[in-house]
């Protein structure tokens, strides 16, 4: 069988020239298991949601009747707002320096051949492929060695490493279609450097930086082995959700709590996929 | 700027070293001081800096993580083994077989956005004793007593993380079906080839780096995980990380935390690099 995109012109000459022919029916074996998978990649996610609106404390079948009164409980519990705040806040300061980071990295790979380049550029996504436990206990050691006291600041620090790799890829397809002839015409009418980059370059990278900002944030908003081990006495989000998770009698809140971080995070990635999309299109 | 910076080179460099010097800073200084840590002793909060084997050799004999890391690598095998074959023919679908590419690597990718702790709790809850599954099962009637086997054990571990790591052997190898140059595939049909004789001969094989590629990058980090053994693996799913964990935090002991951590990257490293070679072998051999 011939891919879809190889003879166009087949089609229609074959349609015209032969009779009508019903091919025999062959069941969709790929669609349908692509469909089967993408239920098998839903269903877990889909759980927490669809339990945190169910009136009972377990999460089994039947279910009891539709409440809202898990996600009422949340706003009054101090721990958990405090929680939020701590994420909000390390989320922002990792977003704001993974992407100023990978935005000089991406430019640098991008526009000019030097040597180390590529072992800067294996260098930097180094992060993906160290397992979390590693990098958590180490990261540990070693500001306890440095006299740093596990806080938001050594969460902060572990987080922007494991965001980098996001932030310096996503800004690398930014640059990557860009049109260097404009610079070089923003350099003949007489922009400096700096001007340039701030009036013609930015601008243009503009979208991707939106999209590395949101993929970043979200990023720090869920990990959670890092923050774990590195937030001492200031849990983010992730680690005050793990505490909860041992009493069942939380178990609803959890739930709650667990369905709006869920949105959240989706709802991040798809304007972060709007933003990317732009910057494809607004570079060429 | 630009009077220091005149060369193309040195403005790569410039610009490149703040987050490769990061990164680089914080891979070298941990992992420095963690092999310092691996050769000292600590009694209770003292750290004895006196240099010693003893670390090195309580891992290698003590049978409990001798047991723990063969288990890891055996569970990241299977885990990665499982995701990359189950990955394999969505990878394709979209490859080849679909004109909405981009719609599906949307929805592929989403689910993997969700809070990853979120993600595996919500298999616990599925996969318990009084869980949904179940529930499910009890109340149509299929089953009369609840399943014990679902969780709490190495099948539990395998299919969280088989789930959880899914994009990562998917991506990958759709990336390596994309580049195949379709006219490879014409040509193999004028000259023969049946459709199974097609794909065995032409487009697996030059599918193997992106399998490659989508197994290091799930079995590396699922040697190390942490929080699906700790929810849904019971005392039969422990893994390394459950150890290192405890060395840190409840057993206070972080030179043989030290030591299990830099153990635990060896074996991975070697595990890797093994699979890497054995991998880009079978893929020669079945050209």
């Amino acid at each position: 069988m011939s891919t879809p995109a190889s003879d166009p012109l087949s089609k229609p000459l074959a349609s015209s020239l032969s009779k009508p022919r019903r091919k025999p029916f062959r069941f969709p074996w790929l669609p349908a298991y692509a469909t089967g998978y993408l239920v098998f990649l839903y269903l877990p996610v889909l759980l927490l949601p669809l339990f945190s609106f169910n009136d009972g404390t377990i999460v089994a079948f039947p279910m009891k009747g539709f409440t809202l009164k898990w996600y009422a409980q949340l706003g009054g519990q101090d721990t958990l707002l405090q929680a939020m705040a701590n994420s909000l806040i390390v989320g922002a300061v990792t977003a704001l320096t993974a992407t100023s980071l990978g935005l000089f990295a991406a430019r640098a790979y991008v526009r000019y051949r030097f040597k180390g380049r590529e072992l800067s550029e294996g260098l930097v996504m180094l992060p993906l492929v160290i397992p979390g436990i590693i990098v958590a206990s180490s990261m540990l050691v070693l500001f306890i060695s440095l006299g740093l006291k596990p806080s938001l600041t050594t969460v902060i620090l572990g987080h922007v490493f494991v965001a980098l790799p996001f932030a310096v890829s996503i800004m690398k397809s930014a640059f990557d279609d860009f049109d260097q002839s404009l610079e070089e015409a923003a350099f003949d009418l007489g922009e400096s450097v700096i001007g340039t980059f701030r009036r013609v370059t930015l601008p243009i990278v503009a979208p991707g930086i939106a999209a590395s900002l949101l993929v970043t944030f979200t990023v720090s908003f869920d990990e959670f082995v890092l923050a774990f081990f590195l937030s001492g006495n200031q849990p983010t989000l992730p680690v005050y959700i793990w505490s909860q998770i041992r009493f069942p009698a939380k178990l609803p809140n959890t739930l709650a709590l667990g369905s709006l971080l869920l949105l959240a995070s989706v709802l991040l990635l798809l304007t972060a996929e709007y933003f990317r999309r732009r910057s494809a299109k607004s570079a060429k | 700027m630009a009077g220091l910076l005149r060369t193309e080179a040195s403005k790569g460099i410039a610009l490149s070293a703040p987050a490769s010097l990061y990164v680089g800073l914080l891979v070298a200084a941990p992992l420095g001081i963690l092999v310092a840590y691996s050769f000292w002793t600590q009694s209770y909060v003292e750290i004895d800096r006196t240099l010693t084997w003893a670390n090195y050799l309580e891992a290698a004999t003590d049978p409990l993580v001798r047991h723990l890391m063969l288990r890891s690598i055996a569970i990241a095998g299977a885990v990665t083994a499982a995701t990359v074959m189950l990955a394999y023919p969505i990878a394709y679908f979209i490859a080849f077989r679909t004109r909405k590419k981009t719609l599906w690597l949307l929805l592929i990718t989403i689910p993997f956005w969700s809070s990853y702790l979120l993600r595996v709790f919500s298999w616990k809850l599925i996969l318990g004793f009084n869980g949904v599954l179940n529930s499910a099962l009890l109340s149509l009637g299929v089953i009369t007593e609840p399943l014990t086997f679902l969780l709490y054990n190495e099948f539990a571990v395998v299919l969280t993380l088989a789930h959880a790591w899914a994009p990562f052997a998917i991506l990958p190898i759709y990336v390596s079906l994309q580049k195949i140059d379709r006219s490879l595939l014409e040509a193999a049909t004028d000259l023969g080839c049946s459709k199974l004789e097609r794909f065995f001969r032409v487009t697996l094989p030059l599918s193997v780096p992106g399998i490659i590629a989508g197994s290091l990058i799930i079995f590396i980090p699922t040697v190390g995980d942490y929080v699906t053994p700790s929810l849904v693996g019971g005392s039969q799913g422990k893994m390394i990380a459950n150890l290192i964990q405890v060395q840190f935090g409840p057993a206070n002991n972080w030179p043989l935390g030290a030591t299990l951590s830099l153990a635990a990257m060896a074996s991975v490293g070697f595990a890797a690099i093994l699979f890497v070679i054995l991998a880009t072998a079978l893929g020669r051999r079945i050209r």
